[in-house]
C-alpha cells in the first residue's frame, strides 16, 4: 500500500502546493506580510519542474507579469495582502476583460493602508468583488484550514481556466500561518482543468468569439494565431470598439459566462443544517470557530447549524435562502466591520433576524465568544 | 512613384493587419508613423517569423502602433508594458519581444518598471519615441518636456526639468542604448535592427515630432519645421565628443550611446538555475 502523502504544511505553503498541482508554472510576487511564504515556496519550487519564478519590483508589475505569462500560455500566480492587492486591482480589471486566467492570493491583514501587517482580518471580502473599476463579474474562494487551501486553490485555477477570468484566493492571516498535518492528493486524485484551445486554422480564428457558454478559445502567443489583446473595450477580433452593438455583447459576456454556470462554481458545507433553528453563516478561518461553537451548542441541545461558504463571489443566493428556509435567527461572524454580512441581509427576508458578531482589531473570533453571541440570541 | 518606394510601402503593406479599422488615431505628419515604418523594414530584414514576435505596449498614441501590425500584440495599461513584457519574455524566451512606448508611459507611469527592466537585462528591445508631451490626452507636460517649455498643464513655462532616457537606461543596466530622430530614418532603422540583434535590455530612443500639441503649443511649426529641426540639432556622438556642455544645449546627441555585448542577460541565468534544479541539484 502506498504511503499517503501526508505533511505538515503552513498555509502559504499548502497554497502552494494547490497552485504546482493545478498546474502552475509561472509566478510573480512582491514580499508582504502576511503573504511573503507564497512567493519564497515558489521561488524554491518552479525551477525544479521547469516552471519560473521572478520577484517583481512592485505588485503592480506582478500582476502585470502573471498576465502576461497567461497569455503566453503558463498557468500563473501571484500573492499578496491587502495593500499590494490595492496597487493590483487595475490590472486585475484588465485580466477580467481581456479573459486572461490568473489566480491572485489575497492573505488578508487588517487595514485600511498599513493598517495590521501581521494581524488577521476578513476585511478584503468587498474588494474582492468591487476592487476595480467597471462593470464585470468576479469570482472568489475561502478555505478555511490548510487542507481545504489545497482544494480551494486548486479549485481556483480550475475557474480561472474554465471561465477565461482572473479567481482570487481569500486567505487570511490565520490559514496562512497555521501548521496542519495535511494529505496531499495523488496525481489523477482532482481533476485539472485547462484553457479550451482553438481547433480553426489561424485565418479563421476570432479571438474573443461568442460561443454557447461565453467562453472563447484560448490560443497562446507563439502558437500561430496572431491576435491582438488589449484593456479597451473591443470587439470579438479584439479590435477597440465604440460600437453599442460590440459593446453590450462584450459586457455581457464578460457577466453570463460566469452567473448563467454558478451551479459549477459556488461551493458551500452545509453542516447539522437539518433541523437547525440557527445558522451560523461563515468562512474562512471564522467557519473554522463556528463549526466548534455549534458543536459545543449541539451537545448542550440547542439545534443550531453552519453555513461555510467556500465560494464567497459569485455569492451563493439561492443556497442560503434554501437553507435558512425554516431558521428563526442566523449569525454572521466576520472579522471585518460587516461586508458580507450586507449580502445576507440583501436575499434573506426582512422577518428573519440577522445577528452579527464582528471583530476588526486583528485577533480571531474564537467558539466561546460566538456561543455567547447564540446566547443572546436564544 | 520611384520602384524603390514602391518597394518599400510594399513591405510595409504587408505587416498591417488586414482585418483592423484603418486609419489609425495618429495625426497626419505623426512621427509615430516613420518609426513604425523603419520597425518593420528592420524586422522584415532580419527576416523574423511573425509568430516569433510579439509587440507589447501600454498607453497613449504610441503604444497603439501594436494594434496596427500583424504580430502578436499585446496592448496594455498605461505604463505597464514593460512589466507584460517581461511575463511574456520569461515564459516564452525564445519570442522576440518588443516595447513600443511614449515619454509619459515610459518614463513618468512606468518609470519604475523601465528602470528594473534595464537592471534585469532582460531581452527585451524597447522602442521610446520622444515627443516631449502628452498625446492622446492633449498636450500635457511630461518628464521629457524640456524646462520652459510649455503645455496644457505647463501654460507659463515648464519649471521642472527633463529626464534623459537614454542615460537613465544606461545607468540602470540596460545593455544597448541608442538614440536617433524621425528625421535619420535609414539610422534609426539600422539601430533598431542592431537593438533586436543585441541579446540583453536594449532602448532605442526616436525623438519625434508631436506638432499637433508640442509644436503648436511652442511655436515650433509644421511636421516639416518640426522633422528639419530635428535634422539640425542632431550631433552624431563622435562630433558630441569634441563639443562642450554649452554647445551641446539643445542639441540631440544620436547614434549608438551604449553597448555591452557580455552583460548576462536575465531569461539565460534563470534557465541556468532551472537546468541544475532539474537534475536534482542539491540547495545550498
Amino acid at each position: 500500500m502506498p504511503t499517503p502523502k501526508r505533511k505538515l504544511l503552513q498555509g502559504n505553503i499548502a497554497c502552494v502546493q494547490g497552485a504546482l498541482y493545478a498546474g502552475m508554472r509561472f509566478f510573480a510576487g512582491y514580499p508582504i506580510t502576511p503573504s511573503t511564504e507564497l512567493a519564497e515556496g515558489s521561488s524554491r519550487e518552479l525551477p525544479k519542474i521547469g516552471g519560473r519564478f521572478i520577484q517583481m519590483e512592485d505588485e503592480i508589475a506582478s500582476i502585470a507579469a502573471v498576465i502576461g505569462a497567461s497569455v503566453s500560455g503558463l498557468k500563473s500566480m501571484t500573492a499578496t495582502s491587502g495593500p499590494g492587492y490595492s496597487l493590483m486591482v487595475e490590472l486585475i480589471g484588465y485580466a477580467y476583460i481581456t479573459e486572461t486566467p490568473c489566480v491572485i492570493v489575497n492573505v488578508q491583514r487588517g487595514g485600511p493602508s498599513t493598517g495590521l501587517p501581521t494581524k488577521v482580518s476578513q476585511s478584503d471580502t468587498m474588494q474582492a468583488r468591487w476592487g476595480t473599476h467597471g462593470d464585470y463579474t468576479a469570482i472568489a474562494v475561502a478555505p478555511s484550514t490548510v487542507a481545504d487551501t489545497v482544494t480551494e486553490t486548486i479549485r481556483a485555477f480550475n475557474l480561472a481556466e474554465r471561465f477565461r477570468t482572473p479567481v482570487t484566493v481569500l486567505l487570511d492571516e490565520v490559514i496562512g500561518h497555521s501548521r496542519e498535518l495535511i494529505t496531499l492528493p495523488e496525481p489523477g486524485e482532482v481533476k485539472i482543468y485547462n484553457r479550451v484551445k482553438p481547433t480553426v486554422p489561424p485565418e479563421q480564428f476570432v479571438p474573443f468569439v461568442m460561443t454557447p457558454n461565453g467562453v472563447s478559445p484560448m490560443a497562446s502567443y507563439g502558437e500561430g494565431y496572431r491576435y491582438n489583446v488589449t484593456g479597451l473595450t473591443h470587439d470579438t477580433m479584439g479590435f477597440s470598439t465604440n460600437r453599442a452593438d460590440e459593446i453590450f455583447p462584450k459586457l455581457d459576456k464578460l457577466r453570463n459566462k460566469i452567473m448563467n454556470y454558478t451551479d459549477e462554481i459556488t461551493k458551500i458545507r452545509v453542516e447539522m443544517m437539518d433541523d437547525a433553528e440557527i445558522a451560523f453563516i461563515a468562512y474562512g478561518s471564522v467557519a473554522r470557530a463556528s463549526l466548534q461553537a455549534a458543536t459545543l451548542a449541539r451537545q448542550a441541545g440547542v439545534k443550531v447549524g453552519v453555513i461555510q461558504l467556500y465560494t464567497i463571489w459569485p455569492f451563493p443566493d439561492k443556497e442560503i435562502q434554501q437553507l435558512t428556509e425554516r431558521c428563526k435567527a442566523v449569525i454572521v461572524g466576520e472579522l471585518n466591520m460587516g461586508q458580507i454580512v450586507t449580502e445576507i441581509r440583501r436575499i434573506l427576508p426582512r422577518e428573519l433576524p440577522i445577528h452579527t458578531m464582528q471583530r476588526y482589531d486583528g485577533d480571531i473570533l474564537t467558539p466561546m465568544q460566538l456561543l455567547e453571541k447564540l446566547q443572546e440570541v436564544l | 512613384m520611384p520602384v524603390v518606394e514602391k518597394q518599400r510601402s510594399d513591405v510595409i503593406l504587408q505587416y498591417l493587419r488586414p482585418k483592423k479599422k484603418f486609419p489609425s488615431v495618429w495625426c497626419p505628419g505623426c512621427g509615430n508613423g516613420i518609426v513604425m515604418g523603419a520597425l518593420i523594414r528592420a524586422i522584415d530584414k532580419l527576416g523574423y517569423k511573425r509568430d516569433e514576435v510579439c509587440c507589447v505596449s501600454g498607453i497613449g498614441c504610441t503604444s497603439r502602433m501594436p494594434v496596427y501590425l500583424d504580430f502578436n500584440s499585446l496592448h496594455t495599461a498605461h505604463g505597464r508594458a514593460l512589466a507584460f513584457a517581461t511575463g511574456v519574455k520569461f515564459a516564452q524566451p525564445n519570442m522576440k519581444v518588443i516595447v513600443i512606448t511614449g515619454d509619459g508611459d515610459a518614463l513618468a507611469i512606468g518609470g519604475n518598471h523601465f528602470i528594473h527592466a534595464c537592471r534585469r537585462n532582460i531581452d527585451i528591445t524597447t522602442i521610446l519615441i520622444n515627443n516631449f508631451i502628452y498625446g492622446m490626452t492633449g498636450g500635457q507636460g511630461s518628464p521629457t518636456t524640456p524646462a520652459g517649455a510649455f503645455s496644457t498643464t505647463t501654460p507659463y513655462g515648464n519649471v521642472e526639468k527633463q529626464f534623459d532616457p537614454c542615460g537613465l537606461a544606461q545607468a540602470a543596466g540596460a545593455s544597448f542604448v541608442g538614440r536617433s530622430t524621425v528625421f535619420h530614418t535609414p539610422q534609426m532603422e539600422k539601430m533598431i535592427m542592431a537593438a533586436l540583434e543585441h541579446k540583453g535590455f536594449s532602448l532605442v530612443e526616436v525623438i519625434a515630432n508631436c506638432h499637433t500639441y508640442y509644436g503648436r503649443l511652442n511655436k515650433q511649426g509644421d511636421p516639416v519645421a518640426m522633422v528639419n529641426s530635428f535634422k539640425e540639432n542632431a550631433v552624431m556622438l563622435g562630433k558630441a565628443q569634441t563639443m562642450t556642455p554649452d554647445q551641446l544645449k539643445g542639441k540631440y546627441v544620436i547614434g549608438t550611446l551604449h553597448e555591452n555585448k557580455e552583460a548576462t542577460e536575465f531569461c539565460d541565468e534563470y534557465q541556468k538555475v532551472v537546468d541544475v534544479r532539474m537534475a536534482g541539484g542539491k540547495a545550498r
